[in-house]
């Protein structure tokens, strides 16, 4: 899955582009797949949470599921339904609206690393396979662009399984509300903590440029508590950004 | 519990997955106008790592024990292994038994 990639022998300046053009393969398509397989476990669970809550908060399967397929953001729904509107009007939709913004705002950090890689793909490829953006997905293909890799099939492999499983594990949880056992039971609310945390091992590159991912754990430690919400991740992650940007000599 | 889909609920999760999709696409599209710069390059290269710290670390300091526990061992077990599905089998492995053991 990882390809074998010409380094340049001398420096590798960090503004050039990859040398080859993406591209789309099945092989990366089962590949992208198949790295998620110590996700799903947790994502399912989450579905079958949020199907759960769905049902509590009076939405019908169909509507569970059309919510699940359409937004494809586990936390911001579930975060919506503690929200969720008694009557549906402008001044209830706004907030609900804003939520969803404040808790999902992160991926449009996300998308803005797509660039370099998706950037010579053509529109109607590039952006309808940015919709299947989660957390789970970008890191992994962040790590796969890393090691030099270049076929786009890899992170839509990984969307498609995910989103395929969140929606089936959303319809499982609506129709067996009654079953949920307690996920924490089974360690399973620390999964995706636990996966995050793993990636920061590929993805060591020196302590110098471990700097600004201390400088986002640390600002997000401050703004979790001081700010309620979902803010704390938003803010880390552009802290830590900024001082790589200042970072001259890296 | 009703059966179908009533036009209400369905403005509302329109409306979510508006704002949803303008995220998930609009860094992309932003980033036509935006040279990357080897600075904006780094600055790139930072988010992941950048976001990892900043969801992971509020998670561990408020889970406790339980949470420190199951972190540290999926990143030592990642070290040792370089297997993220063996690294994180080890960290919710170590939460299962400790929350047995009546850790929380």
């Amino acid at each position: 899955m990882m390809l074998p990639d010409q380094t340049p022998p001398v420096s590798e300046t960090a503004d050039e582009t990859a040398p080859a053009r993406p591209y789309f393969s099945c092989a990366g398509l089962r590949d992208g797949a198949l790295a998620m397989s110590a996700v799903i476990l947790s994502q399912s669970a989450f579905g079958f949470v949020f199907g759960t809550l769905a049902a509590q908060k009076a939405l019908s399967l169909t509507e569970a599921v059309i919510m699940s397929g359409v937004v494809y953001a586990g936390l911001s729904q579930v975060v919506g339904l503690q929200n969720w509107p008694h009557d549906f009007t402008a001044a209830t939709l706004v907030p609900l609206a804003l939520a969803t913004a404040t808790v999902n705002l992160r991926f449009f950090l996300m998308s803005l690393t797509f660039r370099p890689w998706f950037g010579a793909l053509p529109a109607w490829q590039a952006y309808p396979t940015l919709f299947f953006t989660t957390d789970a997905g970008w890191l992994r293909a962040m790590r796969y662009r890393e090691a030099g890799g270049n076929d786009v099939g890899f992170f839509l492999g990984s969307g498609l399984l995910l989103y395929a499983s969140w929606l089936l594990s959303t319809a499982l949880g609506h129709a067996f509300s009654t079953w949920l056992a307690d996920p924490k039971a089974f360690g399973l609310d620390l999964l995706i903590p636990a996966f995050f945390a793993a990636l920061l091992i590929p993805a060591w590159r020196g302590a110098r440029r471990a700097v600004p991912w201390l400088v986002a754990g640390l600002v997000a430690l401050a703004v979790q508590f001081l700010v309620q919400g979902y803010w704390y991740i938003i803010a880390g992650a552009i802290s830590g950004a900024l001082v790589a940007g200042l970072d001259r000599d890296a | 519990m009703h059966e179908g889909v009533r036009g209400n609920v369905l403005l509302a999760i329109a409306i979510m997955g508006m704002v949803t999709v303008a995220l998930r696409l609009g860094g992309f599209f932003l980033m036509r106008y935006v040279p990357v710069t080897p600075r904006v390059r780094r600055m790139l290269d930072a988010l992941p790592g950048s976001v990892i710290a900043a969801a992971v670390l509020p998670v561990a300091i408020q889970g406790g024990t339980v949470a420190v526990a199951a972190i540290a061992a999926a990143i030592l077990v990642m070290a040792l292994s370089r297997n993220d599905v063996v690294a994180v089998l080890a960290g919710v492995g170590i939460a299962a038994l400790l929350r047995l053991q009546g850790w929380s």
